[in-house]
């Protein structure tokens, strides 16, 4: 089972549908099951099941998971996967010790390749859709995957996996989230 | 929060509206009007049905007119949005954008810029589960325009149930059309919504259709009460 975290305003919201429900459509086509629970209801512990999870993104305005970082320390005691997307690349960001500033995208934009890994299209550069209004510095230690003119794009922790996009791959980069999905072990 | 509706009189936007409807508080209809008749009734044939969708829906609406010129109808749209805000107190705009990155980064750049929120409630849905629940939901759709093979004189005024939408899925297999005519291959009216107080009846309509191209003009319609 994959657990698709929605880091929005409130659980339930019309920002599921836009962001977490075309990721899980992904993972059922992968012939696999996904759970949905909002960030605010996680509490210490993940549900045992769990295979993988993804923590999709939120509508441009919505931020106010950024000051609710603490709700996520969960991540720091799991081994299972992990993937964040946009807002969920924010949040990897914060809770292991990078920054999270100003910065926006909106729309489709080159990214950049700089260090090929299989969860990414290969290098040179790819066509991908943004939409964020904060950018990340990763922590300290991370692997920077791919960056795009304004951002950096694609990120790993080196020693655990865990990985962060800034762009939106369950738009016309379904090939990121599947290659994600391969990695969970299930 | 308080929401706007981005309104063609087609389908999505006004499914987008009944799923806004429950989760938010949706406080108007936005529609933009070219100003040149001829141009647009082979792009949006329904949009002057849009007032009687908002009366049956006892929505206000705010109409603009836009120049159809491409560059500028970003303008217009940001115009229509910030007398919406103005007028109904919008903090946020809802749209029926499906899988049209172009179209959903131009309204996600006017959202950013007016400061509103934007919300896309059907973007990337399945196409065949999202038609089915259109027509499980209650809402009466008819086909008012088909620019595609293989439509047939016969779709135009075709209401969408499961019958036209087995037809649809097959058209989609064997035509490479969009199951939902996101690519422009039909554009639909919906007549009568499950948050519609009353539903529309078409009086008179005039049918023009050529070669895999055609358009139900309706020419009068009134609510009744459903």
């Amino acid at each position: 089972m994959i657990l698709l975290v929605d880091p929005a305003f409130r659980a339930g919201s019309l920002s599921m549908d836009e962001f977490v429900l075309p990721v899980g459509r992904i993972v059922e086509r992968s012939e696999r099951t996904w759970r949905y629970r909002h960030y605010a209801d996680i509490g210490r512990e993940i549900p045992e099941e769990t295979e993988g999870v993804i923590i999709c993104g939120t509508a441009l305005k919505d931020n106010s998971f950024l000051s609710a970082v603490d709700r996520f320390d969960w991540l720091k005691a799991t081994e299972i996967p992990v993937l964040g997307i946009c807002a969920g690349m924010q949040v990897l960001c914060l809770a292991f010790g990078g920054t999270v500033g100003e910065g926006s995208e909106i729309g489709m934009t080159e990214v950049h390749v700089i260090l090929p890994h299989p969860l990414l299209p290969p290098p040179p550069s790819f066509q991908a859709y943004e939409l964020h209004s904060h950018s990340c510095e990763p922590p300290p230690a991370w692997e920077t995957l791919a960056v795009s003119s304004a951002c950096v794009q694609a990120i790993r922790d080196p020693h655990h996996p865990r990985y962060g996009v800034m762009f939106h791959p369950e738009v016309r980069n379904d090939c990121v989230v599947e290659a994600f999905l391969e990695m969970c072990v299930g | 929060m308080r929401l706007g509706v981005l309104c063609s009189g087609g389908k999505d936007s006004l499914f987008a509206c009944y799923r806004a409807m429950q989760e938010e508080e949706v406080a108007c209809l936005v529609t933009l009007v070219p100003k040149n008749p001829e141009s647009y009734l082979f792009h949006t044939p329904n949009l002057h049905m849009v007032p009687l969708q908002a009366k049956a829906a006892g929505l206000p609406l705010v109409s603009e007119m836009t120049t159809g010129i491409e560059e500028k109808e970003v303008d217009d749209l940001s115009r229509a949005l910030a007398i919406a805000a103005e007028r109904h107190g919008i903090e946020g705009v809802v749209t029926g954008a499906l899988m049209s990155v172009y179209q959903s980064t131009r309204i996600q750049r006017v959202c950013h810029d007016l400061d509103l929120w934007c919300f896309n409630p059907l973007w990337y849905r399945d196409p065949g589960t999202y038609m089915e629940r259109l027509i499980a939901s209650g809402f009466r759709v008819i086909v008012s325009g088909v620019f595609s093979a293989p439509f047939d004189a016969s779709w135009l005024g075709r209401e969408l149930d499961r019958d036209a939408l087995s037809l649809l899925m097959q058209y989609a297999r064997d035509f490479r059309i969009t199951l939902t005519g996101e690519g422009g291959e039909y554009e639909t009216l919906v007549l009568d919504a499950p948050f519609f107080h009353r539903r529309i009846v078409i009086e008179e309509s005039e049918p023009w259709y050529r070669n895999y191209r055609g358009v139900l003009d309706v020419k009068r319609a009134r609510l009744e009460e459903r």
